[in-house]
Formats: C-alpha cells, sequence, structure tokens
C-alpha cells in the first residue's frame, strides 16, 4: 500500500501553485492536510504525476470577518475551532465541527481540504451549503467565487477546474438560530447522515425563512429554503411535517451501507431533530 | 520553487525528539516508513496506511499528526516527536508509568500512536472528563485492551501531572 | 490496600516485604517497560538477515476466474526488481496441503490456474524495496476468464452452484453427523419442540499488526530460514515442511521478540511462510514481505461464517431432553489446516451448561469464493454459542418461562462435576447457579425487567438478552479429527494430548531464564511465568527472565506449541510449574550439601536457601551457580548445569470409535447479560447495562484477567454490533479498509461489569482455567438477544447495524 512515484513541490506562493497548476492540470494534486488524499494516494485511488503541497503555502491561512467570515483554505480544523470569533459568528460550523473525525485528524486537516475533497456525508461542505456560503477559487485568470449551490456537483466532485485552487471559503454570518445532528454507525464516521439547519423566526416567532441541509443522502450535501414552510411556530408538528416533507424530496444514494429507504428515514428524523434544536435554541 | 523529483531519492534533514537526523527519501516515501526504516525509529507502528488506526500517530511540531498520511519530504525541517522521546533512561514518564499501572496495554502494537496523541491531549486538556478522553481515543484502534485501562491511565495521569505542575 | 507490597521495578533490586505468593497476585507486567518505550522488536523491526528484498503480492480482483496468462515482462523491466514468481512456479516446490477432512481439494496459497477469492495471491514480485514491488504489481499483466461465483453458502450447495473445485465436483467439501445418546426417542417424547434458525457473519479478529514474514533459503545444505509472526499451533509446522518437501528440521522457524495481537489470526501467516520460502528459493535471496492492511483485511482469515437451525426437545416443566443442530458452515475457498478445527472444537461441548444428554449434529462444511477460514478469537465458540444462546433465549419465549430460569432449570449442577458430557468432555468444575446468582445480582435483574416493562408502557424499545457458555482451555489434539468417520481414522493413525515445553535455566552468574513455547501476543505471559518461576524458587518476578520467542532448531516445542485454545494458563502453566519445581528440588539438593542438612529442611525464600526455622543460609545464586562453577563436587547424582526441560501432556485421548472425546483440559464459564434500548426512529441501539461473570478458575494474574476479559467483550460487541466482512452477490470485496471494517473505538465501548465466581480446576497445577476467548464467544448473542427481545421477533442475525434494526422494525410493524 503504498503510493505511485511522484514529483513534489512544497509551494511557498499561491502564484507558484498555479503555475504548476497550469502546467500540470489533472496530473498535479494539491495536498492540504492530507486526510483525505493521504490515503488515497497510499491506495493508488490517486496516482497524480505531481503533487503540489500547500502546507507552508503564504496566504491560505486566518481568518478575516468583514460581512461574510472569510477562512483560508489552509485552516486547520484545530485552528478553526479554537477560534472565538469564528465559532460565535457561525455558531454552526460550533455546533458541527466536533463531529468532523477525530482529534488526531482535526489537528492536521483543514476546511479546504475537507470542501475540495467533496465527500457526500462531510460536514463542512454541508454546513456551507446550508448557510449558502461561496468557495473562492483562484487560478492565472483570475478569481472567482462560486456559491456552495453550484461548487459540489457530485461523489468527490466539485466545480474546481484543474487549473484553479481553492484558497479561501465565505462563511456568510446568518441571524437566527443554528441545529446540526448527525448520525454515523460509529463516533468519528463520516455521517450515515447528517442534517443541519438554520433558521430564521419573525417578531411572533414563527418560522421565517433559513435551510435545511442534508449530507450524507445524495452524492452531494442538499440544501431545502424553509421559506415555503414560514407562518407558524417551530413545534414537533412543524418540524415533522418539513422534515419529513424535505425528506420525501431527496433522491437517496442506494449501497451496501444503507439502502434509499433509511437514508430517507434519517433525512426525515434528523432533520426534525435539528429544527427542533434550533427552535430550542431560538426559544431559550 | 524545488521540484523534487518522484524518481530520486532527496535529503531530509528533520529534529526528531531534539536531535537532528537526516535521511534519503523519495516524495512518496511515508513519513512512518521514514521513521522506522530510514532513522531506525521502530517505536512508531504502522497499522492500516490509511489514516484510520491512529497506531503511526506521532507530533508534527507539537501537532499530533497520522505519519502515514503524511510523506516524508513535507517533514523536512519540522520537528517530530516520536514514542523514544517520552522516557527518560530506564524511567518512564508519569504517561507511561500509568498505563503500566493500569495495565493500559497488552500487545502494545498500538500503544506508541496513543501515547502520543494523550500527550498533546494532554498539554491542551490538563483536567480532562472521562467522556473527553474517550473521544480523545476514538481516533485509535486497540484490539486488545478494550480501551477501559488506557482510559484509567490516562486519567490517572492527568492527576499526576496536575499535582506535578501544581508543586 | 492489604496486599503485600509487590516490588515493580527490577532496578530497585529486593523487595522491602516479600509476599507469600506471587501467583494470584496484580503483578504489572514484565513486557511493558519495552512496549512502552518504543524499543520491543516486532517483525516489520527486522533485518535479520543481509541482502534483504521486498516482496508485494498480486492478487485477484475476481472472486472466481481462470488464470489464462501471466505476462510480466513489463515488471522484469523495471530497474530494481528482482523477479516475479507465479503460482506456476511456485507449484514445482510446494505442494497443496491436505486437511483431515477427505477430499481432494487442496490448499495452496498462490492461485495456480484459478482464482477463487478476491484478494488470492496470483503473483509475488520482489524487489529492492516495497515500493518499487507496487509499482511491478501495476505492471503485470493476468488475463483472467471469470467465472459465476459461488459467495452464499447455502446457495453454493445447490447442484447447479458453481463448483470451485472441479476435482471434488462439489461445493460440500465435508458432510458428517454426529450422534451422541438418544436423541430421536427424546424427540419423540418431548412436551415441546423448538427451534430457531440462525445466522452467524463472517468477520475477523484483525490484529493491529499484520502478517510479517522473512524467508530465506540457503542451498548447502538445502534450508529454510524463516522469520515471521506466525504463533502456531506448530502442529502446522510438519504441514509446512512436507509442502515444503524437506524433513521438519529443514525448515526453521524463528517468532519475533514481540508480536502485535493475534487472537488466532497469525496461524494464517503459515501459508505466507510457505509461500515465500518458495520464492526464495526460486530467486535465490531472501524475502521479507509485511502484509499491509488491505490485504490484512481480504485475504488473511475469517471467523467460519454459520447459518442453520437449532431444535430443542424439552419436557414439559422446562427440561431439555434432546438437541439437535443442523450447521452450514462457510469455509471460504479451501479447508485449509488446521480447519475444520473451528467446526469441531465445541463437538464435545455441545451440552453448553446444561445436562443434556441427548445431541445430534449435522454439519457441512461449504467452499464459497471468499477468504478461507482460520483461527479468529472464540473460534468455533462463538459461532456455537450464537446459535445455542440464541435458541435458549428464544426457547424461553416459546415456552413463557423467564429465560435466566429456563436456563437454572437445565445447568449441570455443581455437584455433578467431574461431568462427563455426551460428546464426551469431562467438565472439571463449576458452579452455574451460584455464578447466576452473581450475574443477577450485578445486574440487578429483577429492577432490570421492572425497567423494560416501564420503557414499554411508555412506547420504548427495550430488551435485555442473557448468554451463557462453558469455556474449554487447552485443546486435545485429536479433537479435529472428528471431522474423519471413524473408520478414517483408525486409517490415519491415532492423535491425542496437549503437549507442552518449558526450559528453565539458571547461569553462571545465577540469572534465571525460561523459555517458553506459547508464543503470546500480548497476553502477559512471561509475567505470569516469572510469577510461578518466584514463587518456586523463591525469588522475585523481576529476577526471572523470559523468553517467548521460538525457533524451532533450539527452543523446546512441540506440535501442541503455540498460542491458541486458551492453552497458556491451562497447559503451559503446568509445564512451568512441574519445571520450577524440578528445579527448585535440584537446587534444595545443592543447598543441602552445602550446608549440611537433610533436604526436606532446605526451603527457597527471599533469595536464599536456608535451613527451616534458622537463619542459616545461602544465597541462591551461590548454590545454583556450583553447578556450572564447580561440577566435580556436586552431590551424588545431580548433573552439571541447571537447564530443565519439561514437557508435559494432558492425559486427553483421541477420538473413540462413538465420536465422543474429551476436547480440552478445563471448561471454564461465562454468564453475559445485555439490556439496550432502539431509537425505533434510527435504528441505534444504546447498550445500557452488559454485565459478565466468569469461572476462570484461580485468577493467576486479576489484572491481567481482567483485561483479558475486557479484550474478548469488545471483540464479541465488534462482531455483534459492527464488523463482517462483506461481500457483494459477484463476490467482490467491500471491507477492504478500516473505514469499511468498523472495529468499536472506545466511544462505542458500554459500561461493561465483571464478577467471578472462581471454582479451582483439579485439572491443573495452579488451579486455573483457561479464559481469553471469553465474552467475545457470547456477546453476539447476548445482544442479538437482547435485541430481539426489544423488537419482539427472533429472525435477526448480527451485525446489528442501524440501517438493519431499523428495516427489522420496518417489517415487524408491516
Ligand atoms: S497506520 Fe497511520 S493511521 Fe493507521
Ligand atoms: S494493546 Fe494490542 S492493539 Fe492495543
Amino acid at each position: 500500500m503504498k503510493p505511485v512515484a511522484f514529483d513534489y513541490v512544497r509551494a511557498s506562493s499561491i502564484e507558484e501553485v498555479l503555475d504548476l497548476l497550469l502546467e500540470a492540470g489533472d496530473d498535479a494534486v494539491l495536498l492540504a492536510g492530507g486526510m483525505s488524499l493521504g490515503p488515497m494516494l497510499n491506495l493508488r485511488a490517486a496516482t497524480p504525476s505531481l503533487v503540489i503541497d500547500l502546507n507552508r503555502t503564504a496566504g491560505l491561512g486566518g481568518i478575516t470577518a468583514n460581512g461574510a467570515v472569510t477562512t483560508g483554505a489552509m485552516l486547520r480544523q484545530t485552528q478553526a475551532m479554537r477560534d472565538d470569533l469564528l465559532m460565535t459568528v457561525v455558531p454552526l460550523l460550533a455546533k458541527a465541527m466536533p463531529s468532523i473525525g477525530h482529534y488526531q485528524t482535526r489537528s492536521r486537516g483543514t476546511l479546504g481540504g475537507s470542501i475540495a475533497h467533496a465527500d457526500p456525508s462531510a460536514e463542512l461542505p454541508l454546513c456551507l451549503l446550508t448557510l449558502g456560503g461561496e468557495v473562492e477559487l483562484q487560478s492565472k485568470d483570475g478569481s472567482r467565487r462560486v456559491a456552495a449551490d453550484d461548487f459540489f456537483e457530485g461523489v468527490l466532485t466539485t466545480a474546481r477546474q484543474p487549473t484553479e485552487m481553492i484558497t479561501a471559503i465565505h462563511w456568510p454570518r446568518r441571524s437566527g438560530s443554528f441545529g446540526f445532528v448527525e448520525e454515523a454507525q460509529r463516533h468519528g464516521d463520516f455521517a450515515l447522515t447528517a442534517a443541519a439547519v438554520w433558521i430564521e423566526l419573525d417578531a411572533t416567532g414563527s418560522l421565517a425563512g433559513g435551510r435545511l441541509g442534508l449530507g450524507g443522502v445524495e452524492d452531494r450535501p442538499v440544501a431545502f429554503d424553509l421559506k415555503e414552510f414560514a407562518g407558524a411556530p417551530v413545534d414537533e408538528n412543524l418540524a415533522t411535517q418539513v422534515a419529513r416533507d424535505i425528506a420525501g424530496r431527496t433522491d437517496p444514494m442506494d449501497d451496501h451501507v444503507a439502502d434509499a429507504a433509511y437514508r430517507r428515514q434519517l433525512a426525515g428524523v434528523l432533520g426534525k431533530r435539528a429544527l427542533m434544536e434550533a427552535a430550542g435554541e431560538a426559544g431559550s | 520553487m524545488t521540484r523534487l523529483s518522484g524518481n530520486s531519492k532527496h535529503s531530509v534533514r528533520m529534529t526528531v525528539n531534539g536531535r537532528a537526523h537526516e535521511g534519503y527519501a523519495e516524495p512518496r516515501m511515508l513519513l512512518a516508513d521514514f521513521l522506522r526504516h530510514e532513522l531506525g525509529l521502530y517505536g512508531t507502528h504502522v497499522g492500516c496506511e490509511h489514516g484510520v488506526c491512529g497506531a503511526c500517530t506521532v507530533l508534527i511540531d507539537g501537532v499530533p499528526s497520522r505519519s502515514c498520511t503524511q510523506y516524508a519530504v513535507q517533514a523536512d525541517g519540522a520537528s517530530i516527536e516520536t514514542v523514544e522521546s517520552l522516557a527518560d533512561g530506564d524511567t518512564l514518564n508519569a504517561l507511561q508509568a500509568a498505563f503500566r499501572n493500569n495495565h493500559a496495554l497488552q500487545c502494545g502494537f498500538c500503544t506508541a500512536g496513543i501515547l502520543m496523541s494523550a500527550t498533546a491531549f494532554l498539554e491542551e486538556t490538563p483536567a480532562p472528563t472521562e467522556l473527553q478522553v474517550r473521544e480523545m481515543l476514538s481516533g485509535h484502534i486497540c484490539r486488545c485492551t478494550g480501551y477501559d485501562g488506557i482510559v484509567r491511565a490516562i486519567l490517572e495521569a492527568a492527576g499526576v501531572q496536575a499535582e506535578g505542575k501544581a508543586a | 490496600m492489604a496486599e503485600t507490597e509487590v516490588p515493580t521495578d527490577g532496578s530497585s533490586g529486593k523487595p522491602g516485604r516479600w509476599p507469600d505468593r506471587w501467583i494470584g497476585k496484580s503483578v504489572p507486567r514484565k513486557e511493558d517497560a519495552a512496549l512502552l518505550t518504543g524499543s520491543a522488536r516486532f517483525i516489520d523491526d527486522m533485518e535479520p538477515v543481509a541482502g534483504l528484498r521486498h516482496a508485494a503480492i498480486l492478487r485477484s480482483p475476481y472472486a472466481h476466474a481462470k488464470i489464462t496468462s501471466i505476462d510480466a515482462s513489463a515488471a522484469l523491466a523495471l530497474s530494481g526488481v528482482y523477479g516475479v514468481v507465479t503460482g506456476e512456479q511456485v507449484a514445482e516446490y510446494l505442494r497443496g496441503i491436505p486437511s483431515v477432512v477427505r477430499t481432494p481439494i487442496r490448499f495452496m496459497p498462490i492461485a495456480i490456474d484459478k482464482a477463487r477469492f478476491v484478494g488470492e495471491p496470483v503473483a509475488v514480485v520482489v524487489a529492492r524495496d516495497r515500493y518499487l514491488a507496487e509499482d511491478a504489481l501495476d505492471l503485470i499483466e493476468v488475463e483472467y476468464e471469470p467465472l459465476d461465483a459461488a459467495i452464499d453458502a447455502e446457495a453454493a450447495m445447490a447442484d447447479d452452484a458453481p463448483v470451485l473445485h472441479d476435482v471434488a465436483g462439489s461445493n460440500v467439501a465435508g458432510h458428517r453427523t454426529i450422534i451422541n445418546g438418544d436423541p430421536e426417542s427424546a424427540f419423540d417424547e418431548a412436551a415441546h419442540v423448538v427451534s430457531l434458525d440462525f445466522h452467524i457473519q463472517r468477520y475477523s479478529s484483525t490484529p493491529m499488526e499484520t502478517y510479517g514474514v522473512v524467508a530465506n533459503f540457503e542451498s548447502v545444505p538445502d534450508r529454510y530460514t524463516v522469520w515471521s509472526n506466525f504463533q502456531g499451533p506448530f502442529v502446522i509446522q510438519p504441514l509446512m515442511a512436507g509442502a515444503l518437501g524437506v524433513p521438519g528440521n529443514r525448515l526453521r522457524l524463528i517468532t519475533a521478540q514481540a508480536s502485535g495481537g493475534s487472537f488466532g489470526i497469525k496461524q494464517g501467516v503459515a501459508a505466507y511462510i510457505v509461500l515465500l520460502c518458495a520464492v526464495s528459493r526460486i530467486l535465490g535471496v531472501p524475502v521479507k514481505w509485511t502484509e499491509d492492511r488491505l490485504e490484512h483485511l481480504a485475504a488473511s482469515s475469517a471467523a467460519t461464517g454459520r447459518s442453520g437451525t437449532v431444535t430443542g426437545a424439552f419436557a414439559a416443566d422446562g427440561e431439555l431432553t434432546a438437541l439437535r443442530f443442523r450447521n452450514i458452515n462457510d469455509m471460504g475457498a479451501f479447508l485449509r489446516p488446521p480447519e475444520p478445527a473451528s467446526v469441531y472444537r465445541m463437538q464435545s461441548t455441545l451440552n453448553g451448561c446444561y445436562g443434556v444428554q441427548n445431541i445430534h449434529t449435522e454439519n457441512y462444511l461449504v467452499v464459497t469464493n471468499k477468504v478461507p477460514v482460520g483461527l479468529n478469537r472464540g473460534y468455533g465458540g462463538t459461532q456455537f454459542f450464537y446459535s445455542l444462546e440464541r435458541f435458549m433465549d428464544h426457547a424461553a419465549r416459546e415456552l413463557n418461562i423467564d429465560p435466566v430460569d429456563l436456563r437454572r432449570r437445565n445447568f449441570i449442577d455443581k455437584d455433578a462435576f467431574p461431568y462427563e458430557t455426551p460428546g464426551g468432555s469431562v467438565m472439571d468444575a463449576g458452579d452455574y447457579q451460584k455464578c447466576v446468582d452473581e450475574l443477577e445480582a450485578r445486574a440487578d435483574y429483577q429492577a432490570l425487567k421492572k425497567r423494560r416493562d416501564e420503557k414499554r408502557a411508555e412506547g420504548k424499545l427495550y430488551g435485555i438478552g442473557i448468554a451463557c457458555a462453558v469455556e474449554p482451555s487447552g485443546s486435545n489434539m485429536g479433537y479435529v479429527s472428528l471431522a474423519q468417520t471413524p473408520e478414517e481414522r483408525a486409517k490415519s493413525g491415532a492423535k491425542s494430548g496437549a503437549n507442552s515445553s518449558v526450559v528453565i535455566s539458571m547461569d553462571p552468574s545465577g540469572g534465571v531464564t525460561v523459555q517458553l513455547d506459547s508464543t503470546p501476543n500480548g497476553q502477559g505471559h512471561a509475567t505470569v511465568t516469572a510469577q510461578i518461576v518466584a514463587d518456586a524458587l523463591g525469588i522475585t518476578p523481576d529476577d526471572v527472565d523470559v523468553i517467548t520467542e521460538i525457533d524451532t532448531m533450539t527452543s523446546p516445542w512441540s506440535i501442541g506449541s503455540g498460542n491458541y485454545g486458551n492453552r497458556f494458563s491451562v497447559a503451559v502453566t503446568d509445564a512451568v510449574v512441574e519445571g520450577a519445581d524440578r528445579v527448585a528440588r535440584k537446587l534444595k539438593i545443592m543447598a543441602a550439601d552445602q550446608l549440611e542438612c537433610a533436604v526436606e529442611d532446605v526451603e527457597l525464600v527471599e533469595g536464599q536457601a536456608r535451613i527451616v526455622g534458622s537463619d542459616k543460609a545461602l544465597s541462591l545464586t551461590r548454590v545454583g551457580t556450583q553447578a556450572h562453577w564447580n561440577p566435580v563436587n556436586l552431590p551424588d547424582g545431580v548433573e552439571p548445569g541447571i537447564y530443565e526441560t519439561t514437557t508435559v501432556t494432558a492425559d486427553l485421548d483421541g477420538p473413540t470409535p462413538e465420536d465422543t472425546v474429551a476436547s480440552s483440559v478445563t471448561y471454564g464459564a461465562i454468564f453475559d447479560l445485555a439490556a439496550v434500548e432502539i431509537d425505533a426512529e434510527t435504528g441505534r441501539i444504546t447498550i445500557e447495562k452488559y454485565v459478565s461473570v466468569h469461572d476462570v478458575g484461580e485468577l493467576l494474574n486479576p489484572k491481567i484477567v481482567e483485561g483479558q476479559i475486557i479484550g474478548g467483550f469488545v471483540h464479541g460487541l465488534g462482531g455483534a454490533m459492527f464488523e463482517e466482512m462483506t461481500y457483494d452477490e459477484d463476490g467482490n470485496f467491500l471491507s477492504g479498509t478500516f473505514a469499511d471494517y468498523l472495529c468499536p473505538t472506545a466511544m462505542e465501548v458500554p459500561d461493561f461489569e465483571v464478577g467471578h465466581v472462581p471454582t479451582p480446576s483439579p485439572k491443573t497445577k495452579l488451579g486455573a482455567k483457561g479464559l481469553g476467548d471469553g465474552s467475545s464467544m457470547l456477546a453476539p448473542a447476548a445482544l442479538t438477544n437482547a435485541v430481539a427481545d426489544a423488537l419482539g421477533r427472533a429472525d435477526i442475525s448480527p451485525p446489528l447495524t442501524m440501517p438493519k434494526v431499523w428495516r427489522w422494525l420496518q417489517e415487524t410493524k408491516a
């Protein structure tokens, strides 16, 4: 279980990375924390001719807050969790991130790496999508922002072009309250299904908007607008009905781990629980 | 920017357990393999090579990391700590002693990785709860002990260390 | 603590206070310091011979396929590649290994013209390093002609199923019925007959260290030397030598100093030993191979999968009068020796903890396109007790008797020991009623039942499961031949006994060393051995060095050697006690001579040979080293040197013409209770309580016993809840990584409470019984019983994953 031979560059600047990507394109992979790419290389599921190491590339770390909060692609998950600003301004992350992998993988794993990898069950893509965030991509031609709704295209497939790299993630500040619930067979595993919720309530305490996101159901995270359910307070009945309705619209994966009916079931149950968590928070 | 060719070995220097080391590695060489077979530090073990079991955990610049999903060239210039750094000669450190007292190991194959994780963890969380210890431990697989002794050992070591710090 | 202070540190010299006895104390382990400091050496840490090359193995991507051609030219052209060896080449130096079952199927460690499971070796590359060897694997072109695969064992028995071994003509490699007592009459007379279909999946013990082998062939004279983490049973050594076509003394097996867990599975290293021996011979270089995790999961060894039916006859009062088992055993692609031992290990204890005397057993051995089965923790016990104990819980429900009560009505009475089972075992000792008293008390069974009622009243799914087992330990080498008919056995030569060998020596500086034949993989054998020897010689465990490596050229070993069948605390300790007594006796004779007293008046205590009741004493070192330095003046009849080799065996004869056999030396017992709550919406199971009561006889080192018990439980927990070697219907393997094959982590382990009701064994010198399998044999039954109770249906099977549980719930609702 050893990787194929690859050339290696420890890139010191974004410029360097982009030059290399332009030259190598599909043959190059970007190495962030290595939590997903490392195993893929070792398993020879990825066989690049060039590995571009971003771990010492300048300009990819840090957290800045203007309107949205922007995190550098190479921000480590542990660093993010220890950042009070980020955890306060994007409370959904505070709820979701402890479920990512393990202590020993969060220490090294990055935000950008998880989003670029686009596992359909992963927590960070789900949160970004639910909040309606954006991914910032850069190439020699300049940079662009892609809405999370357009970024995740399928299992391990994203809108990133081979000559592009993720430089930053934009997390919108959302007012309202949040819920995150996931079920995995074992603690720390990729979720069988996860539900992330952001709800907005009007002055009377009734649901006004927000989104319900589901991971591990379809081949990519999916999110649904809650506006159409607006008008009533979020109680157990409404939560059940909303989540069931939304679950019914999904087209769940069917594989040896779990069949479609079960994933849809979890989508409904966890959606409800996440809604209730958010509502409970709003009420308190 | 240097592009290291995949087909040749390159000099890799790092500080391991406080000592400067140099070895040679192709870019694809796993850090775990480099530590073991190039530097002869066999205390770090490999249980899966795909980042799940935690046996290979070492501290890279103080951060607990799986050394099977890192490549040796990445650690050029880094400071690494492995299980060989823990004891003072023949004297086990508090964590190691707690492992021994609590029968926290049987075959000992998973132990090095767990000791390194726990070392970093206790630095950050000097007075953990059992649940915190179990959560941290869930990044490791041990097939022998059922984890009970390990949990007790880490909690005991936390007590020992806290006393040590207070004194 | 009231316990005598125990010195823990060799460097601290003599202890302040001496305990009466070291045995029975939680002496900290001798093994730990090296392991904790990273200085213990495992097989992958070793380069025992110069000029090592590294092997990688090309494996079949197909479950069943003809191999029409192999083109290795591109691989061979790669610089640094030393050679590529195919099955055809290997076959020139290696004969197929037969099983005791009379079938033409032979086990080969590499495919020749046909691949029979995903992961089966097809070619071996030898190169400068492992990275390069794997590059070469990618360059080998193999043409396969895929065939339909036989995956499900029951389906594989059908006449029109794809046949794995054309020479056999059928996938049923063996079929035997054994009848003990008169089950037919008992069924005729029964007041109630209850029956349960069951299935238990194939899973695996997956130790954290994988297989490792270094093989070196030397041609003058022809000799294979192998370093590996093979753990026995060494009964396989002559089979390996036979397969290689050399006498046993030309196959030298050396085990590594440390071994990273096994739970039986490292028996499977044997296949790679012979394979790499052949490769080393063909290429003329020493070869090292370290299995990677993918290889281990896909191709090392599985626990036997079993499905079938248990039927029981009950008298009106709930007395179990007869049992009938129909077992379909999923053996994987070959009957790889020592298989079908997994099927017959429990044959003479099919009564379990009960007094039932009439038992009918029918076993089918079915080959399928999956990895072969082999030793895995619980070996045969997991499967058997899963079927029996699921049946007992089910029968209790059918008969409307409390499941604990039904068992109590059928337990072997404590006064009935030694108890001869219908299968021929002589169970040594036990008090099962008392064990269950303890279980009920610890679990607060009555309160728990009330809690279940309350939960159910609230609409919750709550269940309680019970399971109990006997734990046979110290295996009779003869039991495996139950797979043969009495006529076949008569022809093939008798087998019996449970050998164990040990050497105890004192060197010219007074150092005491013990050499064991138990190839431990983390069970603390060195520590317990040192405790025993320390007691016999009046020294401390720190004074005793214990060598656990086996070198078949220099170590005392026998076909009984190895780490299996819970043999250490039963068979090996007997050899250690015997050997230590001999050394003590010799030292006393020498001391009596020097102290000028009668031998009977010498005691060995506190590092001295002392005249009882006096302070006249000599240091033990002083006495013992005379055997080296002053041999001429030894007392009459005392041999020079101190080097005592002891081999003992248990009085266990081979099978009788009636197919009965005493399969083991001791029979411990285990009683488990699980209580679970199920989340009806998600299928998540929460284990609220798990209590386990054990009779392990005397506890030689309580802390080590405790460690074995909880470790065994967590293996059983994994099998009950998560672990399965999953294949799709084409035989593609779906559990190839630790992200797919789910072992419990610290977060999945529930509170686990242990109780002890030891009844000392009269069969062993220290009164110990075996342990090690423990609740690994029972947790699948106890937990599945609890879930069945919660769901109100018996037709469920492990692993109890969330999607499955939820599915069962939907079916029950419908
Ligand atoms: S060997 Fe690195 S995580 Fe298993
Ligand atoms: S002690 Fe053996 S795997 Fe943990």
